[in-house]
């Protein structure tokens, strides 16, 4: 088992035949997942390299079955794009553009949650990677291989880091899901962790957190009342000034709130294990892991 | 993008929300001239882009001409908070009868947009907060509704507004929200929105922000954007399309993915380093881009040494090597460099530094020995 992407997922592309979204297709393809096809508009009956390329999302669900699109269209078309697919039936969308309008985004967000039938993951993440089952999206597939550590993470880089030293301990995981690092993301933290917790094959969750909002405020007190898995946390950007954005839209202390510190306290409050390093997570969560076994 | 208040009080005028007419100035003459303009009293006030002026002496009442020279020259050149003061804000001073506040914000745990009133205007809203909760009227918006003239009379109502008020005030609202939404902002702020003895409301302070992401679809707010006030270091990485964030300590970081750069701050700094800037060199960095980061690193002259913390995903190590030997060709630093590359192409990466011999870097494998490397170094050069 794994979450949300499997040897079941059936993935359209919108932006496929963009320059990024023909590499990152084909490479999602050469890793085993079925990638079904492309949206590009006015680019219909034309295919990349067999992957057969649509004029609309609703073609492409009728012609293919696609049940996960991932859009790596550019920003000022990204959350069109992410409407469509939710109006096409499309149940898990999967938003890698960076960029994306605050506005554009609370928009689609909150059509996806009015209408209930998609879930969103991102904008402005690397993807999620079953390892062995399928990979949709930009996390580099070599370093990960099967297991039952979950991931989910804010950062993309920071969870690659983390996933190879768990990997050097010699373990592996079930799901890595970036939910990314913009300010309104279409899934958070808990919605991920609750979905670890009822998969099988997840033994232990990593969370990898940054400053900003209060996700991880509000993941600690789910975990406390939800979770029986040990949970293990990363939180970066202690060291950031409060006021200046941190790369990621969604990366700013704003007064006092969104501190890495109070994150940190929040997690420990509850339980859970909070590594002053990469490094350290990956050791604790190795040594947890090695202690169950 | 933060406007300053004047600028947010010009894009309040475009969506009709009331604000004392005044005059930008920028030199003492200028702001004297606008004052006989405006007609006395007056106001002159600091425009920066912090709060607390009016504590730090940065706003000044005048009832004549010499007493409006007199403030725009205690004014100009005042330093708030760190911040200089370039420009004034010259405007007609209002009588008060009611100090209120009122905003509209994005709630990023709500995932909508919160719109908050408060008769207790005129103060440090997360004082009030802290201090009086309930004093602050809070209501979340369904964006796809928009503002309904019932939020506004709940608002009004719940702050416990004056009852002949509560029409006025909601419509007021209802205004800020249109200037929420129309110029894509993350944030409108009026502290203090007023009652005038007319029973009139009007907004005395504006704190606009706006979101950078969306600003191709406002070209003329993007024109508001000055340069000149940004930090010299931080407008190089702009135009360079990195992302830089200049901090105060002497070890220049570069990395790849926000995360990864956050998280290789927090390991210097436990390592008993200071870092001297945050530098994304984003995700599928090419060699050029590399080299262009090195030199955003090496123009703040505080740096004592530099770190690059790579994890190839996209990013391949050979081309970040390859950056980095371009640099040094080009550029010729004199401080030392350490390099930790790991992931797609590392091995051929780290080759590339071996064969090119480069003086004065070092590479390490891990991320914790390269923070404590650079940190050894930079303590080691005399400052």
């Amino acid at each position: 088992m794994s979450i949300l992407v499997d040897s079941n997922t059936k993935l359209v592309v919108s932006g496929i035949t963009g320059r990024e979204g023909t590499f990152h297709s084909l490479r999602n393809r050469d890793y085993g997942t079925q990638v079904v096809g492309g949206v590009t508009p006015g680019k219909g009956g034309q295919d990349v390299e067999g992957i057969p390329v649509f004029n609309t999302f609703h073609e492409a669900v009728d012609e293919t079955g696609a049940n996960t699109a991932m859009i790596f269209v550019p920003p000022r078309f990204a959350a069109d794009s992410i409407l469509e697919a939710e109006d096409a039936g499309i149940s898990l969308i999967i938003a890698i553009t960076e960029g994306i309008p605050a506005h554009d985004e609370l928009r689609a967000f909150s059509v996806i949650k009015k209408n209930g039938r998609a879930r969103l993951i991102g904008p402005n993440c690397p993807g999620i990677l079953s390892p062995g089952k399928a990979n949709v999206g930009i996390i580099p597939a070599a370093f990960f291989r099967e297991g039952n550590v979950g991931v989910v993470s804010r950062s993309g880089t920071l969870t690659y880091q983390i996933g190879n030293v768990i990997a050097q301990q010699g373990f592996g995981n079930s799901t890595i899901v970036g939910i990314g690092g913009d300010p309104v993301p279409g899934s958070d933290f808990i919605d991920i962790i609750g979905m670890f917790e009822q998969d099988p094959e997840t033994e232990l969750i990593v969370m990898c957190g940054e400053i900003g909002g209060d996700a991880e405020e509000r993941a600690a007190e789910f975990i406390a009342e939800n979770v029986t898995k040990p949970v293990v946390a990363y939180i970066a950007g202690f060291t950031a000034p409060p006021g200046k954005t941190m790369g990621h839209a969604g990366a700013i202390v704003s007064g006092s709130r969104g501190t890495a510190k109070a994150k940190a306290e929040a997690l420990e409050s509850k339980g859970v294990r909070v590594g002053r390093t990469p490094t350290e997570v990956a050791e604790v969560a190795a040594s947890l892991l090695a202690a169950a076994a | 993008m933060d406007l300053l208040e004047y600028q947010g009080k010009q894009v309040f005028a475009r969506h009709d929300v009331p604000v004392p007419s005044g005059r930008h100035a920028q030199t003492v003459d200028e702001a004297a001239a606008a004052a006989d303009d405006i007609g006395y009293p007056c106001v002159i006030k600091a425009q920066v882009q912090i709060g607390g002026r009016g504590k730090a002496g940065g706003i000044k009442v005048a009832r004549d001409h010499g007493e409006a020279r007199e403030a725009a020259e205690a004014i100009l050149g005042m330093d708030i908070r760190g911040l200089t003061v370039h420009e004034l804000w010259v405007e007609a001073a209002s009588e008060i009868a009611a100090e209120y506040y009122a905003s509209v914000v994005f709630d990023r745990s709500a995932k909508a947009p919160l719109v908050m009133l408060s008769t207790k205007g005129g103060m440090d809203i997360e004082e009030v907060a802290e201090s009086d909760p309930d004093a602050i009227a809070r209501l979340h918006v369904d964006p796809l509704l928009g503002f309904q003239e019932f939020h506004g009379r709940r608002l009004a109502f719940e702050a416990a507004v004056d009852a002949d008020v509560v029409r006025p005030v909601g419509a007021m609202l209802a205004r800020l929200y249109d200037v929420f939404v129309a110029e894509e902002a993350t944030l409108v702020e009026v502290n203090p929105l007023i009652i005038t003895p007319a029973r009139e409301v009007r907004a005395l302070d504006a704190k606009v922000t706006l979101d950078d992401n969306a600003l191709f679809r406002h070209p003329d707010n993007a024109e508001l954007r000055d340069p000149s006030r940004e930090d010299p270091q931080e407008r190089m990485a702009k135009e360079r399309d990195l992302t830089y964030v200049k901090l105060d300590g002497n070890i220049g970081i570069l990395g790849n993915g926000a995360g990864l750069v956050m998280s290789t701050l927090d390991v210097v700094a436990q390592a008993g380093g200071s870092p001297a800037n945050f530098l994304d060199a984003g995700g599928g960095s090419k060699a050029d881009a590399i080299t262009s980061a090195v030199e955003v690193i090496l123009s703040n002259p505080n740096v004592k040494a530099v770190l690059f913390n790579i994890f190839g995903g996209i990013t391949r190590c050979d081309e970040v090597a390859r950056g980095l030997i371009e640099a040094f060709a080009q550029i010729n630093p004199t401080v030392p460099f350490v390099v930790r590359l790991d992931g797609t192409n590392d091995v051929e990466g780290r080759q590339l530094l071996a064969e090119a011999n480069l003086p004065n870097v070092y590479t390490e494998s891990t991320m914790d020995g390269a923070a404590e490397k650079v940190v050894e170094l930079a303590a080691a050069v005399p400052a």
